[in-house]
């Protein structure tokens, strides 16, 4: 493995790209998706308009993100829920051990909190002797292969039932199982267990509602509503950008959600969260603690350019239809969020230097930018990073296109060079191609090179006399 | 009118015919053809790389002279997209601000030119092949161009046009210096491209991005399979 992330990223995007079962296996997964999903968009009154209200929500809540987060802090506190504000990963781990120390917890179990992954919560805890259980099927099956999510919506979308049944088995002791539904009430009859003995239940958040001071969480399992109902304690960790001003703004949003992520009409549990249990009432946490996080969030505010990436409601749609996530899957990208929302946020998150590669890693096709329900101009904003990046260090890169341009300004030399390529190229034909050697060899290990006309258009033009 | 004909760098070399196809429609429509031959590239290789000082400096005489054309028609909707959309960000802020606005006015991809700007729909072309067409990503998404190439299409004579049934509206992985700089990742994406285009049952692809062609012709080539790649100019001269 290699030391810098662009390193890993090269070798294992290079090495997916290259299996052809990971390819057929995650085409016939998003070919169920696009099949699912085509006729619910269609079921919208206007999918169109729908995207430019989320967009024009998002946009109003984020631009005036104080605001709403003062607001909810505001509701939510007069319920009782303790709301933390976190600057980085250090403070929302150090805000989330000290409950747990406080309240005495050892058992923790956790629904879908990407942004716990974002804060390498599990690892921390883990090291400090806690047990820490995933409760939404796919984080539970990646959680016992020890691998980070695939997808952060689908985490295990790239294993096929037989490599879940042989982990089950390996993990877990059961016997070999290959029929889904089965594989799903083993893991139920675990899970089960860890939600009753656990003292802390972890969630995600959705969305985070101004108005209200609640919190929606969207899910198909039941587990995040076990997760919160159970244990004595609810810890909800969320991004500062899942801030909508109104309740009555779901109404538009989680439909949308589904469709975009999922192709469902609505996932099969929406639920609010509003506060800890209440004098009277019969169930529910004690204590409710909210943690909203920034890690970052506010450098990409800062950013008039970029500030639409924080609508991102993390449906998951632009990996859906990414032509290179269906190429290299979703670990060789190596962050938390992955594909190209991923690709633009990242190099805000973790440092630009660090994870520019990402942003070089698309054919800027745009489909992502199509497809994406909150309007985002992901594959732009690709370009803005690349921008941005070769702004402060420009490299030898630099030179290489200070040279072309010299060339391709000068119509003298741009002949020669036209003039060169075609003498040359029957030498490069006999002598380099396909070698170590060839120069560019990255084009012709897989693809024919172009073939040069024996006129080019411009020789063709003067013969002709002009126009 | 005067056409000023924008012909970049990979299409003087290897696709000369396209180019030479574009003049013959235009003309046959009676128009009479501009070619600026020193201009040989729009700078959108090293604005896509991030060199936007680079690309300024290559694309300046570009816009300098288009701005006196009377309409600028390129046969690549990804130059097109350059010149018309990318220009504008480019120069943001830059003296040349008001200028690229005006230019971006003025480009026509191709087949675009034809059917929204001539209203001209059947350009009496005969080809009887059985053809898919293959939507190039900056065409299709920047320059929002889907039918214009397809009505041409089916007006030709004796012509078939089969659409893709996968992978529709899928890039075919080219992208630039992408396709070197991640060489694995851009094959992989072609390769389900040509898988696409093949299933389709066409004998021909088509499209009206001549750097597409190149990438799909670079692996159809390689794979062995016997699947014809033209430039939508190159058919509609067909008789």
């Amino acid at each position: 493995m290699s030391a810098t992330p662009a390193g890993t990223f090269r070798e294992e995007s290079g090495r997916v790209a290259g299996d052809l079962q990971h390819r057929r296996r995650i085409a016939a997964a998003m070919g169920k998706y696009e099949t699912a999903r085509g006729p619910r968009q269609g079921a919208f009154l206007s999918w169109e308009l729908g995207r430019q209200a989320l967009a024009d929500t998002k946009w109003e809540a984020v631009n005036r993100l104080d605001e709403h987060l003062e607001r909810f802090e505001k509701e939510a506190t007069a319920r009782g829920t303790q709301v933390h504000w976190c600057r980085d990963a250090a403070e929302a781990r150090d805000a989330i051990v000290g409950i747990i120390q406080r309240v005495g917890a050892r058992r923790i179990v956790k629904s879908k909190v990407m942004t716990s992954e974002e804060i390498h919560l599990n690892s921390l805890l883990e090291s400090l002797g806690f047990s820490v259980v995933e409760s939404d099927l796919g984080e539970y099956i990646q959680q016992l292969k020890d691998e980070p999510p695939y997808h952060f919506v689908f985490p295990c979308m790239h294993l096929s039932r037989e490599e879940i049944s042989g982990l089950f088995h390996d993990k877990l002791g059961t016997a070999e199982e290959h029929d889904p539904e089965a594989l799903t009430m083993i893991a139920r009859r675990v899970l089960r267990e860890k939600y009753v003995e656990a003292d802390i239940g972890i969630t995600g958040a959705n969305f985070v509602v101004a108005e209200t001071g609640m919190i929606s969480i969207t899910e198909n399992e039941g587990n995040a509503r076990l997760t919160a109902a159970l244990p004595r304690v609810m810890i909800s960790l969320v991004g500062i950008e899942k801030v909508v001003p109104r309740l009555g703004d779901l109404a538009l949003f989680l439909p949308m959600l589904a469709t975009a992520g999922t192709g469902q009409p609505l996932t099969c549990y929406n639920t609010f969260y509003g506060g800890p249990r209440q004098p009277g009432e019969a169930d529910g946490p004690e204590e409710w603690h909210v943690i909203l996080l920034d890690n970052h969030r506010t450098e990409l505010l800062a950013d008039p350019e970029q500030r639409d990436a924080l609508h991102c409601i993390r449906c998951g749609a632009c990996l859906n239809v990414c032509p290179v996530f269906r190429a290299i899957g979703g670990l060789s990208y190596g962050t938390t969020y992955q594909g190209p929302v991923g690709s633009v946020i990242t190099p805000h998150l973790r440092g630009l230097q660090d994870w520019k590669h990402l942003s070089g890693a698309s054919s800027l096709c745009g489909a992502c930018t199509d497809t994406c329900p909150v309007k985002i101009d992901l594959h732009h904003h690709l370009l803005h990073n690349r921008r941005n990046a070769a702004r402060e260090r420009g490299g030898v890169e630099r030179w290489v296109w200070k040279a072309f341009s010299f060339v391709m300004r000068r119509p003298f030399l741009y002949r020669m060079g036209m003039r060169v390529a075609r003498w040359g190229r029957p030498l490069h034909a006999a002598l380099l191609e396909g070698g170590v050697l060839d120069p560019v060899r990255a084009w012709t290990m897989s693809r024919e090179l172009p073939e040069l006309a024996e006129e080019t258009f411009r020789e063709r033009w003067k013969r002709r006399g002009g126009g | 009118m005067t056409v000023t004909l924008f012909v970049p760098c990979f299409m003087d070399a290897v696709y000369p015919a396209a180019a030479m196809g574009m003049v013959t429609v235009l003309e046959r429509l009676g128009h009479r053809i501009d070619f600026p031959e020193e201009l040989a590239c729009c700078g959108q290789p090293p604005f896509n790389a991030g060199h936007w000082a680079e690309a300024r400096e290559m694309a300046r005489p570009v816009l300098k002279r288009l701005a006196g054309a009377e309409v600028v028609v390129i046969g690549s909707g990804s130059c097109g997209a350059m010149l018309k959309v990318f220009y504008r960000e480019l120069f943001a802020g830059e003296p040349e601000e008001a200028m690229a606005a005006e230019v971006a006015g003025k480009v026509w991809e191709f087949s675009s030119f034809l059917v929204d700007r001539l209203g001209v729909t059947d350009v009496g072309a005969r080809f009887a092949r059985r053809v898919t067409f293959h939507d190039g990503c900056h065409g299709l998404r920047e320059l929002k161009i889907k039918s214009a190439p397809r009505v041409l299409l089916g007006n030709v004579r004796d012509l078939e046009l089969v659409e893709m049934t996968e992978a529709v509206e899928t890039c075919c992985g080219f992208g630039g210096t992408f396709a070197t700089k991640h060489a694995a990742v851009s094959t992989a994406m072609g390769e389900v491209k040509c898988a696409a285009a093949v299933a389709s049952g066409a004998e021909v692809v088509v499209s009206n991005d001549a750097s597409c062609l190149m990438h799909l012709r670079g692996l159809l080539v390689r794979q062995g399979v016997p699947l014809q790649t033209l430039h939508l100019a190159e058919v509609l001269v067909q008789s």
